[in-house]
């Protein structure tokens, strides 16, 4: 996997709270092959039925074109456990989410894709968002491994990130592998168990 | 790929499956299609358990898992969807994980976690009659909300809880994820066990005393403290709804559609969007607004005694509008054909179908139409959940009858009564 370190890049900001999966990739794209689920892309937020961009939506302004970097709402990305959520945002250029918090299950997800999901506090997210409506196409700066957060008005923020799942990505390691390296571990474990949970 | 344990594994095509047939060569999307036979070629190359398409066993995974001994307390259980937190009624540590994570499981039998904040929601008291599981966990959303228990797994107990059957657990563990809880878990108890005995998975004569007895090593310690605590009493629980689109917009029957002007400034927004998509006036008494359809399934209400529950309600009535009753698995479809529950359906003008996920998700096809107002037994009434434009509103299985015999949505208890 590509190695996460850096990331400056053009924020796009979406604003309501409780964004759910189906919303980032509906289900009906669910069962096509990759390149063709990209068109389900927030399809049922920008589109209108009859298949034009909606006003008014963000996600359709082009001062927002080539962000990497979505700063959203609280419990971005709940719901479903559909990894699409986030290979469908990857296959869009985007290589990072702000919010208050986040779906769980999207949350692991995104660190299987190489992508970092930063927590911060809400008043700070909401006023990133509100600088990013204000000044569409500004950037954000993340460095991993300082941690940091540099936004659009030039305000750094620290941010909590596990410190396994932080160098798995700064060094783009392959988890099943990493895994298989605790062999002894795991052949351990499961001679105990086969000993004191003989039924499994 | 080579499995590490594939006799740990399980499988059971339930998303794309067709509800009016049970032939792959039915399903119309080739794509789909292609789906469900990859899972039969899967299965057999890497040794997995396959309740296929056409067995009696099939169904939705969170309905088989259980109903086959395959989930136990003290296991931890993972699959590819968020709603494995169900399997946790049973005092399993069960989870959603995407797809990289499961095939991470499945090479190595490991997964890389934290350990989660914990946290308690009580439910004291007796539920009055009507007021069944969905009823109990919709009011626990909408008092915690639907990011409440994000990052936390949630123990459901108190004497409400513990009074519930094992179906009404999985329901209330269920929707732990539209809490925001990644896995959700009531404590093994004689009902647990009893339960779980002679299912074909579950242990057999010397394992089993074995398993009982470290099943009973499972609940929390007397004592034991969380991250959070939160209680509700039972006797305050009435038949739930929910009138936006999240799942956090429950309110009892009793109640009307909310007024953005009434909520706080950082809800309004929401509130306003959520009515406009449902097509709702503030201020109307909900059991005055008209239902288009109804979809009695799903994970989370597809059981027995959920079918049951709609039974009662359906009997001697007849529908006014398109209803439809997926059982949950084949083996539920059969219990309840042998109950004569389809008998009572059809005779009210239900529609008695194949199971699978169906119009929870509608990945099958079975979706509604744009603006069609649905009450449904499901989990999600997210925007277009149900197919475009769909507006779903989440209730019981009983609540679900009543509407599809009065065209809106009724306090089931006035027909029970
Ligand atoms: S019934 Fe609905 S929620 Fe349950 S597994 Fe199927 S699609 Fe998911």
């Amino acid at each position: 996997m590509e190695p996460f370190i850096h990331l400056t890049a053009i924020a796009i900001p979406i604003d309501q709270a409780n964004i759910d999966t189906d919303q980032i990739i509906p289900a009906r794209f669910l069962g096509k092959p990759r390149p063709q689920q990209a068109a389900g892309f927030f399809h049922d937020t920008r589109l209108d039925p009859s298949g034009r961009p909606r006003e008014g939506v963000t996600l359709n302004n082009p001062a927002y074109a080539g962000a990497k970097i979505i700063v959203a709402g609280d419990n971005f990305a709940c719901g479903s456990s559909r990894e699409n959520a986030v290979t469908v945002m990857v296959d869009h250029g985007f290589r990072a989410f702000i919010a208050p918090s986040f779906g769980d299950i999207f949350f692991g997800n995104c660190f299987q894709n190489g992508v970092l999901p930063i927590r911060l506090p809400a008043d700070r997210v909401a006023r990133i968002r509100a600088i990013l409506h204000e000044l569409p196409g500004a950037e954000i700066s993340i460095d991993l491994a300082a941690q940091s957060v540099l936004g659009p008005d030039g305000l750094s923020d620290r941010f909590e990130i596990d410190p396994f799942r932080k160098d798995c990505l700064l060094r783009g390691v392959d988890e099943i592998n990493l895994t298989l390296g605790y062999e002894k571990d795991i052949a351990a474990f499961e001679a105990r168990q086969r000993r004191e949970l003989s039924w499994l | 790929m080579k499995l590490r344990r594939p006799d740990r594994g399980f499988a059971t095509p339930d998303h794309y499956v067709l509800t009016n047939s049970r032939l792959i060569k039915d399903i119309p999307d080739p794509d789909h299609r292609r789906l469900v036979e990859q899972i039969r070629e899967n299965a057999a190359e890497t040794g997995v358990t396959l309740f296929d398409l056409g067995d009696e066993r099939q169904g939705i995974v969170h309905v088989v898992g259980p109903e086959q001994g395959v989930t136990q307390p003290g296991l931890t259980l993972v699959c590819g969807d968020s709603h494995t937190s169900t399997h946790g009624a049973l005092g399993a540590l069960a989870f959603g994980i995407g797809s990289s994570e499961v095939t991470h499981v499945m090479a190595t039998q490991c997964l890389w976690q934290r350990k989660p904040k914990a946290m308690r929601v009580s439910v004291e008291g007796t539920l009055a009659p009507g007021i069944s599981a969905k009823d109990v966990i919709l009011a626990i959303i909408a008092k915690i909300g639907a990011a409440g228990a994000v990052g936390h797994v949630i123990e459901y107990s108190g004497s409400a809880i513990r009074s519930l059957s094992i179906e009404g657990r999985l329901t209330v563990c269920n929707m732990s994820i539209e809490a925001g809880g990644r896995a959700g878990m009531v404590a093994p108890d004689d009902k647990t066990i009893a339960y779980l005995e002679g299912r074909p998975f579950a242990p057999k004569k010397a394992e089993w005393d074995k398993a009982v007895a470290f099943w009973r090593g499972v609940p929390s310690d007397e004592g034991a403290t969380f991250d959070r605590d939160v209680s509700l009493q039972a006797s305050e629980i009435v038949p739930m709804l929910t009138w936006g689109t999240s799942p956090e917009d429950a309110l009892p029957i009793t109640g009307r559609v909310p007024s953005p002007a009434a909520a706080d400034a950082a809800k309004r927004d929401g509130i306003k969007r959520a009515l406009d998509y449902m097509d709702l006036v503030p201020g109307t008494p909900l059991d005055q607004v008209a239902v288009d359809r109804v979809f009695i399934g799903s994970c989370t209400n597809s059981r027995i005694e959920d079918l049951r529950q709609a039974a009662e309600v359906a009997k001697g009535r007849k529908t006014v509008i398109p209803a439809w009753v997926v059982a949950g698995s084949g083996l539920v479809k059969k219990q309840a054909e042998a109950e004569g529950l389809d008998r009572i359906f059809r005779e009210a003008g239900f529609d008695w179908r194949e199971p699978g996920c169906s119009m929870c998700v509608g990945m099958n096809g079975d979706t509604g139409l744009p603006g069609q107002r649905i009450a449904s037994t499901s989990n999600r009434n997210f925007i277009g959940r149900q197919g475009r434009g769909v507006r779903t509103h989440l209730l019981s299985p009983a609540m679900a009858a009543a509407a599809a015999v009065t065209g809106r949505f009724t306090d089931v208890r006035r027909l029970l009564a």
